[in-house]
């Protein structure tokens, strides 16, 4: 429409070209990662380094048991406290939030999506760690929590809103109670779909360090239960890393290299779970 | 209305006679619905029904015909109150099942007696052919295997859907072609049992073959509960109900035996809506 055809020619590659290159630029950014802690890593990984404790510094062979462990374990109590409050939650938006509540429930939602990790941490801290005077794994589980309800919450709300509102009549003709149909129609009919966001939300927990910088602490040995400090990967792995010494350089690199393979395996499996299956 | 429109006295044109209409003179059935100055509406827009009197009689098929928007999916919503489910929508009136006032009724135990086929087939995604005729049972309550298993296969029986899917009872209700999904969602609501059965224009997505099945299927089940359906497609109208009620704009034009209503009209606007002058 305006301009000369050739200069609008070359404008439109130089733009396509611009696009890819950043596109690929994003895209090679995982590879690049991924790729520069397997070659720093990966010499360091063995089944002693998954299944020993630490040892202190000077003696070799040490492993980092206690961080997946209670990675596990923290992660895993988080999932447990705050899938079921986003799913609910989500439930809530999708099926009976209409007025001034939702909005404000929505709202709060996408802010808290955006509160800054530590911030979430210290939340935890005053709430949990200053009342019982002790550095725990409950503390970080709950402040990982406050990071997954908003993900889980507003991942359900969305998936709940795909199901057809015709399968919601469909079971309420039948004389089916409003909120039978949404537990045993509405909500199979999003399982997938709730279920990957959730398993997003822990394979983005999983590697947060601030919020648990305060609150599962660090322990050089076994977490001795969920009132205890504990050790976790990124916790351990951020403490390696700013060591003056070589071997823990290297532990570091092996135990990034566990961390990520783990979030990297969620994603996967959920991202497999949520592909539509082949019709039958 | 069409100026050039061709002799009044015309009989409506392709209209064959009504099958399924009630022999002349036989005596009438019982009235198990009843409408009296029903106006309902939704929150935006204007009043979708001006005050319907209406009543529906035991074991017969009556057909609601008239053009799109005219009110006929809002007057059987409120016969079930699934009306009511749509944020804003309010109806007044009188509507009674069997003398009971249905707006006093719980509709949960409402819809059980007065059972809904949708337009589009809707069944359930994530359940079986078999789970999806059982849910009403199950969903409420029913955990005899037996009598489900029983209830199921006569429920398909009765939907004309029992030879083509007793083989596939476990596959998803969501694999079968259009017509068996409708017949599905048919079996579906008859295994609740229900006294009165709504059809919000049943055949519309389906092709003729499937359309054919389900009206055969009608014929065959209207001796054991009372139907209504809509429908914008007249010779349906025509081959499978005994009564008739034409509504235009929010109003019941008129109301009688099939046969009288596609025969000699009694109101200038339905004899102009059945010989296609409009609508
Ligand atoms: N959900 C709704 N919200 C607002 N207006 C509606 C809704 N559904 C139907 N209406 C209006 O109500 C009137 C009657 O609609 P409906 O009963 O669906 O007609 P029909 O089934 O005869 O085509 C129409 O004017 C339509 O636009
Ligand atoms: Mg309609």
């Amino acid at each position: 429409m305006s301009g000369h055809p050739a200069r609008r020619k070359r404008t439109n590659a130089l733009m396509l070209g611009l696009t890819a290159l950043c596109a690929l630029l994003s895209a090679s950014a995982l590879f690049a990662i991924l790729g520069y802690i397997a070659w720093k890593g990966a010499s360091a990984v063995s089944w002693a380094f998954l299944t020993r404790l630490p040892v202190p510094v000077g003696e070799t062979g040490g492993g980092i048991a206690n961080s997946v462990l209670g990675s596990l374990e923290v992660v895993g109590l988080a999932a447990l406290i705050g899938v079921p409050v986003g799913v609910l939650g989500g439930v809530y938006l999708a099926e009976y939030g209409r007025g001034r509540l939702a909005f404000w429930v929505r709202y709060a939602a996408d802010v808290l999506n955006g509160v800054p990790s530590i911030v979430v941490g210290l939340f935890a801290y005053a709430l949990i760690v200053l009342p019982m005077k002790r550095f725990s794994a409950l503390s970080g589980s709950v402040a990982l929590s406050v990071i997954m309800v908003p993900v889980v919450l507003r991942s359900t709300e969305d998936f709940l809103r795909l199901v057809p509102g015709t399968i919601r009549e469909a079971a309420l003709a039948l004389g089916v109670p409003r909120w039978k149909v949404t537990l045993r129609v509405v909500l199979p009919s999003a399982s997938r779909g709730i279920l990957t966001g959730a398993l997003l939300a822990v394979s983005r927990v999983a590697g947060e360090t601030a919020p648990l910088i305060f609150t599962a602490f660090g322990n050089t040995f076994w977490g001795r239960g969920l009132l205890e400090p504990v050790a976790t990967l990124p916790l351990t792995i951020y403490n390696y890393a700013i060591s003056p010494y070589d071997d823990w350089h290297r532990q570091a690199w092996a135990a990034a290299l566990v961390l990520m393979l783990f979030v990297l395996a969620v994603n996967l499996a959920a991202r497999l779970w949520l592909r539509p299956r082949a019709a039958n | 209305m069409n100026l050039l429109a061709m002799d009044a006295e015309q009989p409506a044109a392709n209209i064959p006679p009504p099958a399924g209409a009630a022999a002349p003179g036989a005596p009438r059935r019982p009235v198990v619905m009843s409408v009296r100055g029903l106006r309902a509406g939704y929150a935006a827009g204007a009043q979708a029904l001006q005050g319907v009197d209406l009543e529906i009689r035991e074991r017969t098929v009556t057909a609601i015909i008239g053009p799109s928007g005219c009110g006929k999916s809002t007057l059987i919503r409120c016969l079930n109150r699934m009306h009511e489910v749509i944020p804003g929508a309010w109806c007044e009136g009188d509507v009674r099942l069997g003398g009971r006032d249905v707006l006093q009724l719980d509709p949960v135990v409402l819809r059980r007696e007065v059972g809904m086929v949708f337009q589009r087939p809707n069944p359930f995604p994530t359940m079986s052919v078999f789970q999806n005729v059982a849910s009403g049972l199950v969903l409420n309550g029913e955990r005899d295997r037996a009598k489900i298993a029983e209830r199921v296969e006569e429920s398909l029986r009765r939907a004309a859907l029992w030879d083509e899917v007793k083989d596939k009872l476990d596959k998803p209700g969501t694999g079968l072609s259009g017509g068996q999904q409708q017949r599905l969602c048919i079996a579906r609501a008859l295994a609740v049992e229900p006294r009165v059965l709504l059809m919000d224009e049943p055949c519309s997505a389906l092709d003729p073959l499937a359309t054919a099945r389900i009206e055969e299927l009608l014929l065959q089940i209207k001796d054991q509960l009372t139907i209504v359906i809509v429908t914008h497609n007249m010779q349906q109208a025509a081959r499978v109900s005994e009564y008739t009620v034409f509504m235009l704009m929010g109003e019941l034009v008129e109301y009688g035996e099939t046969q009288a209503i596609f025969t000699q009209p009694s109101d200038k606007r339905t004899e102009d809506y059945i010989t296609g002058r409009f609508g």
